[in-house]
Protein backbone atom coordinates (compact mmCIF):
# COMPACT_ATOMS: atom_id res chain seq x y z
CA UNK A 1 0.00 0.00 0.00
CA UNK A 2 2.59 2.21 -0.54
CA UNK A 3 1.90 5.54 -2.64
CA UNK A 4 -1.77 5.19 -1.70
CA UNK A 5 -3.10 8.41 -0.73
CA UNK A 6 -5.01 8.79 -4.03
CA UNK A 7 -6.55 5.53 -3.16
CA UNK A 8 -7.94 6.95 0.25
CA UNK A 9 -9.24 10.29 -1.55
CA UNK A 10 -11.04 8.01 -3.90
CA UNK A 11 -12.76 6.24 -1.37
CA UNK A 12 -13.20 9.54 0.56
CA UNK A 13 -14.85 10.91 -2.20
CA UNK A 14 -16.98 7.99 -3.68
CA UNK A 15 -18.17 8.11 -0.26
CA UNK A 16 -19.01 11.28 0.21
CA UNK A 17 -20.85 11.00 -2.95
CA UNK A 18 -22.80 8.28 -1.92
CA UNK A 19 -24.17 10.07 1.80
CA UNK A 20 -24.39 13.46 0.14
CA UNK A 21 -26.08 12.06 -3.26
CA UNK A 22 -28.99 10.57 -0.98
CA UNK A 23 -29.63 13.13 1.58
CA UNK A 24 -28.69 16.19 0.09
CA UNK A 25 -31.62 18.60 -1.80
CA UNK A 26 -32.58 18.13 -5.28
CA UNK A 27 -33.89 20.10 -7.67
CA UNK A 28 -38.30 19.92 -7.41
CA UNK A 29 -38.44 18.08 -11.45
CA UNK A 30 -41.72 16.22 -12.94
CA UNK A 31 -41.13 12.45 -14.03
CA UNK A 32 -37.70 12.00 -12.94
CA UNK A 33 -38.87 13.04 -9.38
CA UNK A 34 -36.25 11.19 -7.21
CA UNK A 35 -34.81 9.33 -9.50
CA UNK A 36 -32.77 12.67 -10.41
CA UNK A 37 -30.34 11.17 -7.74
CA UNK A 38 -29.35 8.54 -10.15
CA UNK A 39 -27.14 11.12 -12.17
CA UNK A 40 -24.88 10.43 -9.18
CA UNK A 41 -23.86 7.03 -9.35
CA UNK A 42 -25.20 6.44 -13.43
CA UNK A 43 -23.56 9.26 -14.99
CA UNK A 44 -19.77 8.86 -13.60
CA UNK A 45 -19.90 5.24 -14.56
CA UNK A 46 -19.48 6.68 -18.05
CA UNK A 47 -17.20 8.77 -17.14
CA UNK A 48 -15.51 6.22 -15.51
CA UNK A 49 -15.56 3.85 -18.49
CA UNK A 50 -14.34 6.64 -21.14
CA UNK A 51 -11.07 7.78 -18.69
CA UNK A 52 -10.43 3.75 -18.83
CA UNK A 53 -10.82 3.21 -22.12
CA UNK A 54 -8.24 6.43 -22.66
CA UNK A 55 -5.87 4.83 -20.50
CA UNK A 56 -5.77 1.74 -22.57
CA UNK A 57 -5.56 3.71 -25.66
CA UNK A 58 -2.60 5.48 -24.31
CA UNK A 59 -0.57 2.30 -23.11
CA UNK A 60 -1.62 0.49 -26.64
CA UNK A 61 0.06 3.27 -28.39
CA UNK A 62 2.94 3.12 -25.98
CA UNK A 63 3.12 -0.59 -27.03
CA UNK A 64 3.16 -0.07 -30.88
CA UNK A 65 5.81 2.69 -30.32
CA UNK A 66 8.12 0.55 -27.90
CA UNK A 67 7.49 -3.19 -27.98
CA UNK A 68 7.54 -4.36 -24.03
CA UNK A 69 4.58 -6.77 -22.50
CA UNK A 70 3.92 -4.50 -19.74
CA UNK A 71 2.35 -1.70 -21.37
CA UNK A 72 0.28 -4.92 -23.28
CA UNK A 73 -1.19 -5.92 -19.63
CA UNK A 74 -1.53 -2.00 -18.72
CA UNK A 75 -3.50 -1.51 -21.62
CA UNK A 76 -5.53 -4.90 -21.42
CA UNK A 77 -6.52 -4.15 -17.67
CA UNK A 78 -7.91 -0.84 -17.93
CA UNK A 79 -9.83 -1.87 -20.89
CA UNK A 80 -11.45 -4.35 -18.68
CA UNK A 81 -11.90 -2.38 -16.15
CA UNK A 82 -13.57 0.16 -18.26
CA UNK A 83 -16.00 -2.90 -19.36
CA UNK A 84 -17.59 -3.50 -16.19
CA UNK A 85 -17.91 0.66 -15.50
CA UNK A 86 -20.19 0.08 -19.11
CA UNK A 87 -21.50 -2.88 -18.34
CA UNK A 88 -22.68 -1.20 -14.80
CA UNK A 89 -23.95 2.13 -16.34
CA UNK A 90 -25.77 0.24 -18.95
CA UNK A 91 -27.87 -2.12 -15.93
CA UNK A 92 -27.90 0.85 -14.21
CA UNK A 93 -29.76 3.05 -17.01
CA UNK A 94 -31.64 0.44 -17.83
CA UNK A 95 -33.08 -0.04 -14.26
CA UNK A 96 -33.89 3.39 -14.22
CA UNK A 97 -35.49 3.55 -17.82
CA UNK A 98 -37.84 0.91 -16.87
CA UNK A 99 -39.28 2.72 -14.39
CA UNK A 100 -38.94 6.26 -16.25
CA UNK A 101 -39.62 5.26 -19.56
CA UNK A 102 -42.01 1.90 -19.28
CA UNK A 103 -39.62 -0.46 -20.65
CA UNK A 104 -35.74 -1.20 -19.99
CA UNK A 105 -34.22 -0.70 -23.49
CA UNK A 106 -35.94 2.06 -26.05
CA UNK A 107 -33.59 2.05 -28.63
CA UNK A 108 -32.24 5.43 -27.45
CA UNK A 109 -29.48 6.94 -29.49
CA UNK A 110 -27.02 6.97 -26.19
CA UNK A 111 -28.58 3.52 -25.36
CA UNK A 112 -27.47 1.96 -28.66
CA UNK A 113 -24.28 3.99 -28.81
CA UNK A 114 -23.16 2.93 -25.43
CA UNK A 115 -23.80 -0.80 -26.14
CA UNK A 116 -22.25 -0.87 -29.43
CA UNK A 117 -18.85 0.81 -27.51
CA UNK A 118 -19.23 -2.11 -25.59
CA UNK A 119 -19.84 -4.43 -28.00
CA UNK A 120 -16.74 -3.39 -30.15
CA UNK A 121 -14.76 -3.36 -26.23
CA UNK A 122 -15.66 -7.07 -25.89
CA UNK A 123 -14.51 -7.87 -29.61
CA UNK A 124 -11.11 -6.73 -28.66
CA UNK A 125 -11.39 -9.20 -25.68
CA UNK A 126 -12.46 -12.03 -28.17
CA UNK A 127 -9.52 -10.92 -30.21
CA UNK A 128 -6.59 -10.98 -27.51
CA UNK A 129 -8.23 -14.46 -26.57
CA UNK A 130 -7.61 -15.81 -29.60
CA UNK A 131 -4.46 -15.54 -30.58
CA UNK A 132 -2.27 -17.61 -28.63
CA UNK A 133 1.19 -15.98 -29.45
CA UNK A 134 1.68 -13.27 -26.96
CA UNK A 135 3.60 -10.92 -29.34
CA UNK A 136 1.08 -10.81 -32.06
CA UNK A 137 -1.47 -10.46 -29.76
CA UNK A 138 -0.09 -7.65 -28.10
CA UNK A 139 0.49 -5.88 -31.29
CA UNK A 140 -2.78 -6.67 -33.10
CA UNK A 141 -5.21 -6.01 -30.34
CA UNK A 142 -3.00 -2.83 -29.78
CA UNK A 143 -4.19 -1.63 -33.29
CA UNK A 144 -7.58 -2.64 -32.47
CA UNK A 145 -7.55 -0.70 -29.42
CA UNK A 146 -6.64 2.53 -31.28
CA UNK A 147 -9.79 1.70 -33.47
CA UNK A 148 -12.03 0.79 -30.96
CA UNK A 149 -11.54 4.05 -29.38
CA UNK A 150 -12.00 5.74 -32.48
CA UNK A 151 -15.25 4.00 -32.54
CA UNK A 152 -16.34 5.10 -29.44
CA UNK A 153 -16.48 9.03 -29.86
CA UNK A 154 -19.10 8.96 -32.48
CA UNK A 155 -20.76 6.48 -30.57
CA UNK A 156 -20.62 8.66 -27.46
CA UNK A 157 -20.39 12.12 -27.78
CA UNK A 158 -21.18 12.63 -31.49
CA UNK A 159 -24.51 10.59 -32.49
CA UNK A 160 -26.63 11.64 -29.21
CA UNK A 161 -25.68 15.38 -30.24
CA UNK A 162 -26.82 14.66 -33.55
CA UNK A 163 -30.67 13.36 -32.64
CA UNK A 164 -33.04 13.89 -30.49
CA UNK A 165 -33.84 11.77 -27.20
CA UNK A 166 -35.88 11.17 -24.07
CA UNK A 167 -32.55 11.00 -22.11
CA UNK A 168 -32.43 13.46 -19.16
CA UNK A 169 -30.80 16.84 -20.54
CA UNK A 170 -31.24 15.93 -23.91
CA UNK A 171 -32.80 18.21 -26.39
CA UNK A 172 -29.41 19.29 -28.74
CA UNK A 173 -26.73 18.31 -25.67
CA UNK A 174 -26.65 14.79 -23.95
CA UNK A 175 -25.07 16.01 -21.13
CA UNK A 176 -26.75 16.81 -17.92
CA UNK A 177 -27.32 20.75 -18.82
CA UNK A 178 -30.54 21.12 -17.13
CA UNK A 179 -29.27 19.91 -13.81
CA UNK A 180 -25.93 21.34 -14.69
CA UNK A 181 -27.26 24.93 -13.35
CA UNK A 182 -27.91 23.43 -10.45
CA UNK A 183 -24.67 24.23 -7.97
CA UNK A 184 -25.73 21.78 -5.21
CA UNK A 185 -25.98 18.81 -7.94
CA UNK A 186 -22.63 19.86 -9.16
CA UNK A 187 -21.14 19.74 -5.44
CA UNK A 188 -21.98 15.89 -5.25
CA UNK A 189 -21.58 15.35 -8.81
CA UNK A 190 -18.13 16.54 -9.84
CA UNK A 191 -16.48 14.61 -6.41
CA UNK A 192 -18.40 11.71 -7.38
CA UNK A 193 -16.49 11.24 -10.95
CA UNK A 194 -13.04 11.72 -9.82
CA UNK A 195 -13.75 9.47 -7.31
CA UNK A 196 -14.97 6.98 -9.29
CA UNK A 197 -12.42 7.24 -11.88
CA UNK A 198 -9.79 7.21 -8.98
CA UNK A 199 -11.28 3.95 -7.31
CA UNK A 200 -11.40 2.31 -11.26
CA UNK A 201 -7.51 2.94 -11.53
CA UNK A 202 -7.00 1.13 -8.20
CA UNK A 203 -8.95 -1.47 -9.42
CA UNK A 204 -7.04 -1.79 -12.80
CA UNK A 205 -3.82 -1.10 -11.37
CA UNK A 206 -4.61 -4.11 -9.13
CA UNK A 207 -5.15 -6.57 -12.04
CA UNK A 208 -2.16 -5.14 -13.57
CA UNK A 209 0.00 -6.46 -10.84
CA UNK A 210 -1.62 -9.64 -10.58
CA UNK A 211 -1.19 -10.31 -14.50
CA UNK A 212 2.50 -9.39 -13.97
CA UNK A 213 3.05 -11.47 -10.94
CA UNK A 214 1.71 -14.30 -13.10
CA UNK A 215 4.07 -13.50 -16.06
CA UNK A 216 6.81 -13.61 -13.54
CA UNK A 217 5.90 -16.46 -12.19
CA UNK A 218 5.56 -18.35 -15.58
CA UNK A 219 9.47 -17.06 -16.28
CA UNK A 220 10.56 -18.59 -13.16
CA UNK A 221 9.17 -21.80 -14.07
CA UNK A 222 10.32 -21.38 -17.25
CA UNK A 223 13.79 -21.06 -16.38
CA UNK A 224 13.58 -23.69 -13.78
CA UNK A 225 12.78 -26.21 -16.43
CA UNK A 226 15.68 -25.63 -18.65
CA UNK B 1 -42.52 44.83 -24.06
CA UNK B 2 -44.58 45.33 -21.37
CA UNK B 3 -46.43 41.58 -22.36
CA UNK B 4 -42.65 40.09 -22.12
CA UNK B 5 -42.17 41.54 -18.82
CA UNK B 6 -45.77 40.41 -17.91
CA UNK B 7 -44.66 37.36 -19.09
CA UNK B 8 -41.12 36.63 -16.99
CA UNK B 9 -42.77 38.18 -14.00
CA UNK B 10 -45.28 35.56 -13.84
CA UNK B 11 -43.47 32.51 -14.43
CA UNK B 12 -41.14 33.64 -12.01
CA UNK B 13 -43.83 34.19 -9.72
CA UNK B 14 -45.47 30.64 -10.53
CA UNK B 15 -42.38 28.34 -10.97
CA UNK B 16 -41.93 28.13 -7.17
CA UNK B 17 -45.22 26.65 -6.67
CA UNK B 18 -45.31 24.31 -9.38
CA UNK B 19 -41.79 23.11 -8.28
CA UNK B 20 -43.50 22.18 -4.73
CA UNK B 21 -46.42 20.45 -6.74
CA UNK B 22 -43.69 17.13 -7.90
CA UNK B 23 -44.02 14.53 -5.55
CA UNK B 24 -40.74 13.67 -4.08
CA UNK B 25 -40.17 11.53 -0.74
CA UNK B 26 -40.38 14.11 1.96
CA UNK B 27 -42.10 12.12 4.55
CA UNK B 28 -39.31 9.45 4.40
CA UNK B 29 -36.82 12.62 4.69
CA UNK B 30 -38.70 13.63 7.51
CA UNK B 31 -39.10 10.70 9.45
CA UNK B 32 -35.64 10.38 9.20
CA UNK B 33 -35.56 6.82 7.77
CA UNK B 34 -33.63 8.02 4.90
CA UNK B 35 -30.69 7.21 7.12
CA UNK B 36 -31.53 3.73 7.66
CA UNK B 37 -30.78 3.46 3.73
CA UNK B 38 -28.06 5.60 4.27
CA UNK B 39 -26.39 3.37 6.97
CA UNK B 40 -27.06 0.29 4.95
CA UNK B 41 -25.22 1.42 1.80
CA UNK B 42 -22.01 2.57 3.73
CA UNK B 43 -21.47 -1.04 5.50
CA UNK B 44 -21.70 -2.19 1.67
CA UNK B 45 -19.41 0.40 0.39
CA UNK B 46 -17.16 -0.39 3.34
CA UNK B 47 -16.91 -4.08 3.40
CA UNK B 48 -16.21 -4.02 -0.19
CA UNK B 49 -13.29 -1.21 -0.08
CA UNK B 50 -12.09 -3.04 3.13
CA UNK B 51 -11.74 -6.48 0.39
CA UNK B 52 -10.08 -4.42 -2.05
CA UNK B 53 -7.77 -3.07 0.35
CA UNK B 54 -6.87 -6.77 1.49
CA UNK B 55 -5.90 -7.57 -1.56
CA UNK B 56 -3.91 -5.16 -2.50
CA UNK B 57 -1.67 -6.45 0.46
CA UNK B 58 -2.08 -9.67 -0.35
CA UNK B 59 -1.10 -8.99 -3.67
CA UNK B 60 2.05 -7.05 -2.48
CA UNK B 61 2.76 -9.33 -0.45
CA UNK B 62 2.82 -11.99 -3.44
CA UNK B 63 5.48 -9.58 -5.40
CA UNK B 64 7.70 -9.64 -2.69
CA UNK B 65 7.88 -13.68 -3.10
CA UNK B 66 8.71 -13.02 -6.42
CA UNK B 67 11.15 -10.81 -6.36
CA UNK B 68 12.75 -13.04 -3.83
CA UNK B 69 12.30 -16.14 -6.36
CA UNK B 70 13.92 -14.16 -9.15
CA UNK B 71 17.21 -13.07 -7.04
CA UNK B 72 17.70 -16.31 -6.37
CA UNK B 73 17.38 -17.99 -9.73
Amino acid sequence: MKKSWWKIVGVMLVGYSMVGGIIFEVPRLAIVNETIRALYFHVPMWFCMVFMFFISLVYSIKYLRNPTLNFDSKAVEFANTGIIFGLLGIVTGMIWANYTWGSPWHGDPKQNGAAITLLVYLAYSILRQSLPNPDQRARLSGVYNIFAFTTMIPMIFIIPRLSSSMHPGSGGNPGFNMYDLDYQMRMVFYPAVIGWILLGIWVATLRVRIKSADMKIINIEYEKNR
Amino acid sequence: MKKIVNLILLTCLTFPTMAQQVEMADSMRSEGKIYVVVAIIMVIFIGLIAMLYYLDKKISRIEKIIDKLMKNS
